[in-house]
């Protein structure tokens, strides 16, 4: 069995709006390997959000997947029946959704939903409740027993985060999807929770994608990473490899951006000066040179490719093509 | 002025490209016509009595047949227009006025008036409309000014709660907050800068409560409780049809559909209204 | 939730309080000799006499309201004139009648309403869902009595598939006889009903929980009938509460329509023969009723949210 757990193929999604079609994701290209962790970072609007749900499936009705393909365990996602691809969420991939406070059916109990999400299981209820008990357990909650018998708002931002986790690692997963798990949370909480799930990882042994727009969560938590620009790849590779040695214009303005550079938390981006192009209306050459300072003549009118630059480090920019840049 | 006369031409605009405001549009607008011109349109006397006629199925000279004192159906349909408009016009007119002013009193005013004038409002509504109906009439005996009465007393309150949370939203709004700040008055305030806010959407409220009125002064005149005979409202029709339906189906149904037409009219026009004018009042109802 | 049932049922009594206080008073307010409008010009001076001292109405006004009080306690609603029965009496025995038109009509029309706004929220913008959007908006606006009177002449005087008056004897008779007027008085809520869940029903599917159900491979049918259709009737449950008034309402012209007896029928007859305190008495109740389940709504709907449970 190959190491590769998730393989994105030059997957192209649209949506069909009014005003033609939106290119939400342009040719994207990674892999996530098994037991590995592996960060996406951007701004909002670059098509982080339209990424895990084309993966999962669970995208609007307008989508349209224009081309590439999404292998998970060397199978193609795309054209599978809604009936198989319901039978992988929640059992080979879980999520843990960005707003903890909206994650959980407010009329039902956190026992309840936790019972529900069992439904491919054999096991006797009894047997599922305490499974939803220990899992309560694995992520911090005291108590667990009598607190399966809460509703969602009896419970706090951080507590309904880790019970979000605890509820998508109840099946143990191969692929754990965290949406920005951290970001409605407060700092402290914040640190709780990554090393809560850096715990359960190496527990679970899952491979963890991870969304973030905080370099600082990325750089502690994650092996590789992704940085993704108005809908495409535009550099990925080791997590220390990037950080110390960026080779996109975006990437560098990222990380001089986060202040501190990576130790310490930044809530917002500070911003990079000029606006995400209009992605129904793609501007020729690369996306990024409306707001790049080092533009050189040929960014006018060529799209850079995604080229390897060494051993698992690959950014598209002709800066770093000597033949065009010199 | 031709700021709000364009403004009047936009939102008739946009209900009459929605289809079912524009049936609502043409519905409304005949049963006004009828109603204004009803002396020269209806072919017939509509309290002239023919015995010799009574009780005919349709005809071309009896459009929709004759009652059983020989009058024409169909004059007394469009008559009793004139009578569902008269009814009411002047009681949901006279209705939001009120209920404005109580709930801007209410949403503005102290707390324990704003208390006061809620219980009030809620004692209203505590009775179903034809008990309360019901109640008066056998109070005060049966007239036109009795079934506009009642018909105002029981939507005042829906008014008054309407302007009063509107009043409350805005009397924290900024530009509200601001007006204060540099000392405008409380007639100014609610005035100059709420009642245009509110107005409109109480607007909105009363086209869509015409057809209730309709209904419930149809179904009072159909108890014998509301306008006299002969005036020809529609309930008074129905009211005959029903003593008669073993005799003729013609008073029922003739009495029936310009009801059901015209509460369907006020009905679509009242919503295209509302999704045109304030489409947030959609999830309000 | 308890305190907040207290506080609950404690609005409902300050409004029926306030309400008959009204009524009271307004009664007094008319111009005239009361006992001379409830008797008619012809009655006796013995029975103006006897009336007068039954009502107190030589007595100050705020004795007479504790008078009235007091009997209202006992569960006294006064002495009808003509008969000497009692009007408690009276009214609860016409009172059966109207409630199982009023719940036969709650029953069918919400049920229906609720499969029809669930589809349409299910299936939107498809053919189905524009139809049921059409159609409820037309039966929202028919008025419920010219609904009765049609149906009369459709499907008892013409086709004869029901009985056209009376409540008839025995259950299934009883049933037979219900039908055309439940059928009148509902026909409104099924629209209203069925706009109600499916807007609501399509804003509780697009909540976030909705997409983590999904997310977990949750079937479809089961997120839509137990995740989505739980807090998409909350609103339906206030909305019978306050509906119980236009019901009442509609059951006035349903009684006189079918020739039924019940309170509407009670009420028109007592207005007819000036039959005074039966008209009072029933409109008391009817009121009370009415206040009694828009509170029981308020109450059902907070026991079955738990938010509202623990906030209040």
């Amino acid at each position: 069995m190959s190491d590769t757990l998730l393989q994105i193929d030059n997957l192209g999604v649209d949506y069909e709006t009014a005003r033609g079609d939106l290119k939400a994701l342009r040719d994207i290209t990674f892999d996530v390997n098994r037991g590995e962790i592996v960060g996406i970072v951007g701004e909002s609007g670059c098509g982080k959000s339209t990424l895990i749900s084309s993966i999962l499936r669970l995208t609007a009705p307008n989508t349209r997947f224009r081309q590439g393909e999404i292998r998970f365990k060397g199978q193609d996602l795309l054209p599978l029946s809604e009936r198989r691809m319901r039978a992988l969420r929640g059992e080979d991939i879980s999520i843990v959704f960005q707003d903890p406070m909206q994650t959980h059916n407010p009329v039902l109990t956190i026992g309840q939903q936790m019972l529900d999400i069992q439904h491919r299981s054999k096991a006797s209820k009894a047997e599922k409740r305490a499974r939803a008990a220990k899992m309560l357990g694995a992520v911090g909650i005291p108590d667990p027993e009598a607190r399966l018998d809460q509703f969602p708002h009896e419970f706090s931002g951080g507590m309904r985060q880790r019970i979000a986790i605890a509820m998508a690692l109840m099946s143990e997963p191969d692929l754990l999807i965290a949406d920005e798990p951290t970001t409605a949370l407060d700092a402290t909480l914040e640190v709780q929770i990554i090393e809560r799930l850096q715990e359960l990882q190496q527990q679970f042994d899952c491979a963890i994608l991870f969304i973030s727009h905080h370099l600082g969560v990325i750089a502690e938590l994650c092996d590789r990473v992704v940085v993704m620009y108005a809908g495409a790849v535009i550099e990925s590779g080791d997590v220390r490899e990037i950080f110390h040695n960026p080779k996109h214009p975006y990437t560098r303005r990222l990380i001089d951006c986060d202040p501190g550079h990576i130790k310490t938390r930044a809530r917002v981006l500070p911003t990079i000066p000029g606006e995400v192009p209009d992605l129904a209306n793609l501007p020729e050459g690369c996306i990024f040179r409306d707001r790049c300072d080092q533009a050189l003549p040929c960014c006018a009118h060529q799209v850079p490719p995604l080229t390897q630059l060494q051993e698992g480090h690959r950014a598209a920019c002709w800066l770093n093509h000597e033949e065009v840049s010199a | 002025m031709s700021k709000s006369r364009s403004e009047l031409s936009l939102i008739l605009t946009g209900v009459a490209r929605d289809p079912l405001g524009l049936m609502g549009l043409i519905i409304v607008g005949t049963i006004i016509f009828c109603a204004l011109f009803a002396a020269w349109i209806t072919p017939h006397d509509p309290i002239g009595m023919n015995i010799k006629d009574r009780l005919q199925g349709p005809s071309l000279t009896y459009l929709l047949g004759t009652d059983q004192l020989g009058r024409d159906t169909f004059s007394r349909v469009i008559m009793g227009g004139q009578v569902a408009l008269k009814v009411a016009l002047p009681a949901v007119f006279g209705a939001m006025i009120i209920g404005l002013t109580l709930g801007m009193i209410a949403g503005y005013g102290p707390k324990w008036l704003d208390n006061l004038l809620m219980l009030f409002f809620d004692t209203i509504r505590s009775f179903p409309t034809v008990m309360f109906a019901l109640a008066v009439v056998a109070l005060v005996g049966p007239s036109l000014q009795t079934v506009v009465f009642v018909v105002m007393a029981t939507s005042i309150p829906t008014y008054g709660r309407v302007a009063r949370t509107q009043t409350l939203t805005l009397r924290n709004s900024e530009f509200i907050l601001a007006e204060r700040s540099m000392g405008a008055g409380m007639a100014r305030i609610l005035g100059v800068h709420m009642l245009p806010n509110i107005i409109g959407v109480l607007a909105v409220l009363a086209a869509m409560d015409i057809p209730t009125v309709i209904a419930l002064e149809a179904g009072l005149s159909f108890l014998g409780l509301g306008v006299k005979p002969p005036t020809p409202s529609w309930g008074a029709l129905l009211k005959d049809g029903y003593a008669l339906i073993r005799q003729t189906p013609w008073l029922v149904v003739g009495g029936g559909l310009p009801i059901i037409l015209a509460t369907l009219g006020f009905t679509f026009l009242g919503e295209s209204l509302r999704d045109v004018v304030d489409p947030k009042l959609r999830k309000q109802r | 939730m308890l305190q907040y049932a207290l506080r609950r049922f404690a609005l409902a009594v300050l409004i029926v309080l306030v309400a008959v206080t009204a009524m009271f008073l307004m009664i007094r307010a008319v111009p005239g000799d009361p006992v001379q409008i409830m008797l008619g010009p012809r009655a006796t001076p013995e029975l103006q006499a006897r009336l007068t001292a039954e009502l107190a109405l030589d007595q100050p006004i705020w004795r007479q309201l504790v008078i009235f009080y007091g009997n209202l306690l006992q569960g006294d609603l006064g002495t009808d004139v003509f008969s000497g029965r009692s009007v408690t009496n009276i009214v609860f025995q016409q009172l059966p009648h109207t409630l199982s038109l009023i719940f036969a009509s709650i029953l069918w029309s919400a049920a229906l309403g609720i499969g029809l706004g669930a589809y349409a929220a299910a299936h939107p913008n498809t053919l189905i869902d524009r139809m049921t959007a059409a159609i409820s908006v037309a039966f929202v606006a028919a008025p419920a009595f010219v609904v009765a009177l049609l149906s009369l002449l459709i499907f008892a005087v013409n086709l004869k598939w029901f009985p056209a008056i009376g409540v008839g004897e025995g259950i299934w008779d009883k049933l037979d006889h219900l039908v055309l007027p439940a059928f009148a008085i509902g026909l409104s809520w099924v629209g209203y009903v069925a706009r109600l869940v499916r807007a609501s029903m399509l804003e509780v599917m697009g909540e976030n929980h909705i997409r983590t159900a999904r997310a977990f491979g949750i079937s479809e049918g089961r997120i839509v009938l137990s995740y989505a259709l739980r807090i998409a009737i909350l609103p339906v449950v206030t909305v019978i509460g306050v509906g119980m008034g236009f019901l009442l309402s509609s059951a006035v012209f349903a009684e006189i329509v079918f020739a039924r007896p019940g309170l509407g029928k009670l009420v028109i007859d007592s207005i007819t023969t000036r039959n005074y305190p039966i008209v009072m008495g029933s409109v008391l109740v009817s009121t009370t009723l009415f206040v009694v389940s828009t509170a029981l709504a308020d109450l059902i709907n907070a026991w079955l949210d738990p938010r509202a449970r623990s906030e209040n």
